[in-house]
């Protein structure tokens, strides 16, 4: 038999389905923001080994040349990413979903299990519960993340008004690498979670959408407890 | 199958779990695609808004505007932009924009160089090179940013705006909201809020790195204003107007945000 459960609150579905676009529009705006400056790249001395980015990067995705436009949409959407964050804080402090979501002790053990799991080196499947270690470490460090995006963002955007914020983050030039390696670091979370979803399996997903997600039960004797 | 849903949704029937499984997912998935379909349609408006008359988006253009009037109560005299040493100064420092640089016509009139200030009952001031430089020095060492992206320390010395204003007598003007500049030829043009024009750190500058300032660095006398990005440094200032209209701006009318407020 099969029992619904309730897995993720409706609030944390919409802030969730609401961020993947806005994020999507933050990142690409401010692709179009970093074209006229495109200094960063991965190297030593002389030698570059990764260039952020390539030519054929900008003119595939005709980034180039949109400085102003990029500028406008990145000010415009801040505030959604800002207010959904926001919202989704101070949802999962006051519901208590924070319970389920900030790592424990054993969340760092767990997650080592995880990966090896993941990586097919080890056999035995590590505890999951709502979320395995894994996933508690990388949904706290998102949100860290997050905060580091828009504080690393304000310094660049008011770096006088705010220039205890700017020096906080080691000065301009230093809050501007900070911002463009967190905007990495989404592109690669989003990767590893795409990922991890298909792995998953339909229950995990849908549960994202629907809220629900299915328990398979072997003692029939509970039934009659399904609502 | 037309069937199954029909029954799955009839008001008051007792469905089993797996029909109940069934009709929580049919009806939340099609919320989900419903809305993903809203958020695009929205998009797809946003992004083909009518323009203003200077090529923005009218829906950006007033989020720009609106963002101005949050960050722009924050401005103060009393955030002063980070000053460095000496030292640490750029030389030779960074030349970006060209508008408005002529140069070859302008060594030509450059002899013949004043600014010319238009006070508000119509009269207007032709002040020299030597006429500004009676005036105290004002010094700023700071990271000047470029609305591109990069930044770099510079040294600058000139007379402080406000200081001007006092010397002048042109108190009055400064109860305008903005003022506005213009490149000798006139090609290159800013509007600046006289908030930020009249912070401590912005100066009539006429000077880099203790010398003279070069013809390509806006020689006789450009604005340095700390608050802003680069592109509001006017160099080679010949009109200096106050108004309470927005006065043009050469970057505003290219899709740039007009206050661009540090």
């Amino acid at each position: 038999m099969k029992k619904i459960v309730p897995k993720h609150p409706l609030a944390i579905r919409w802030f969730h389905w609401i961020n993947f676009p806005v994020l999507a529009i933050m990142i690409w705006s401010g692709l179009l923001i970093y074209w006229a400056n495109d200094v960063y790249r991965i190297g030593f001395g002389d030698t570059t080994l990764v260039k952020f980015f390539p030519n054929s990067f900008y003119s595939s995705l005709k980034i180039n040349n949109r400085l102003a436009e990029g500028m406008g949409y990145h000010f415009l959407f801040m505030w959604l990413f800002f207010l959904n964050g926001l919202a989704y804080v101070i949802y999962t402090a006051v519901s208590g979903e924070w319970k389920y979501l900030l790592p424990q002790k054993k969340s760092f053990r767990e997650a080592w299990q995880v990966l090896l799991h993941d990586l097919r080196i080890r056999k035995g499947k590590p505890a999951q519960g709502k979320y395995n270690g894994a996933q508690r470490i990388a949904y706290t460090a998102i949100i860290v993340m997050g905060i580091g995006s828009l504080l690393s963002g304000l310094a660049i955007y008011k770096p006088v008004q705010l220039g205890w914020l700017c020096e906080m983050m080691g000065g301009y030039k230093s809050a501007r690498v900070i911002h463009f390696v967190l905007t990495i670091g989404y592109v690669l979370f989003f990767l590893v979670h795409i990922v991890q979803v298909i792995m998953a399996g339909w229950d995990n997903f849908r549960a994202m959408v629907t809220g629900f997600s299915l328990e398979k039960k072997s003692d029939s004797s509970n039934t009659n407890q399904e609502s | 199958m037309k069937n199954k849903f029909r029954l799955l949704f009839t008001p008051g029937r007792k469905l089993d779990t797996d029909q109940l499984i069934f009709k929580k997912t049919v009806i939340s998935f099609t919320v989900f695609f419903f809305m993903f379909g809203v958020a695009l349609f929205g998009w797809m408006k946003l992004r083909q808004l009518p323009r203003d008359q200077m090529g923005t988006n009218t829906v950006i253009r007033s989020a720009l505007n609106t963002n101005e009037s949050i960050f722009s109560s924050i401005l103060s005299d009393k955030h002063l932009s980070k000053s460095y040493p000496k030292s640490e100064a750029a030389n030779p420092a960074r030349r970006n924009g060209n508008v408005g640089m002529d140069l070859h016509k302008m060594v030509a009139d450059f002899a013949n160089w004043n600014m010319q200030v238009v006070k508000s009952n119509g009269d207007t001031l032709h002040i020299t090179l030597a006429d500004l430089k009676k005036l105290p020095k004002t010094e700023v060492v700071f990271n000047f940013k470029c609305i591109e992206g990069w930044s770099q320390i510079t040294y600058w010395g000139g007379v402080k705006f406000a200081d001007f204003i006092k010397a002048y007598g042109l108190e009055k003007e400064t109860a305008l909201k903005y003022i506005g500049l213009r490149t000798m030829d006139e090609k290159y043009y800013v509007g600046i809020d006289m908030a930020s024009a009249l912070h401590p750190q912005t100066i009539l500058c006429y000077e880099l790195n203790a010398q003279p300032l070069p013809i390509d660095q806006g020689y006789p006398l450009r604005l340095i204003i700390p608050v802003k990005y680069g592109v509001k440094h006017l160099k080679t200032i010949g009109t200096l107007v106050f108004s309470n209209d927005k006065p043009k701006d050469y970057w505003a009318e290219r899709g740039y945000d007009y206050f661009t407020g540090l």
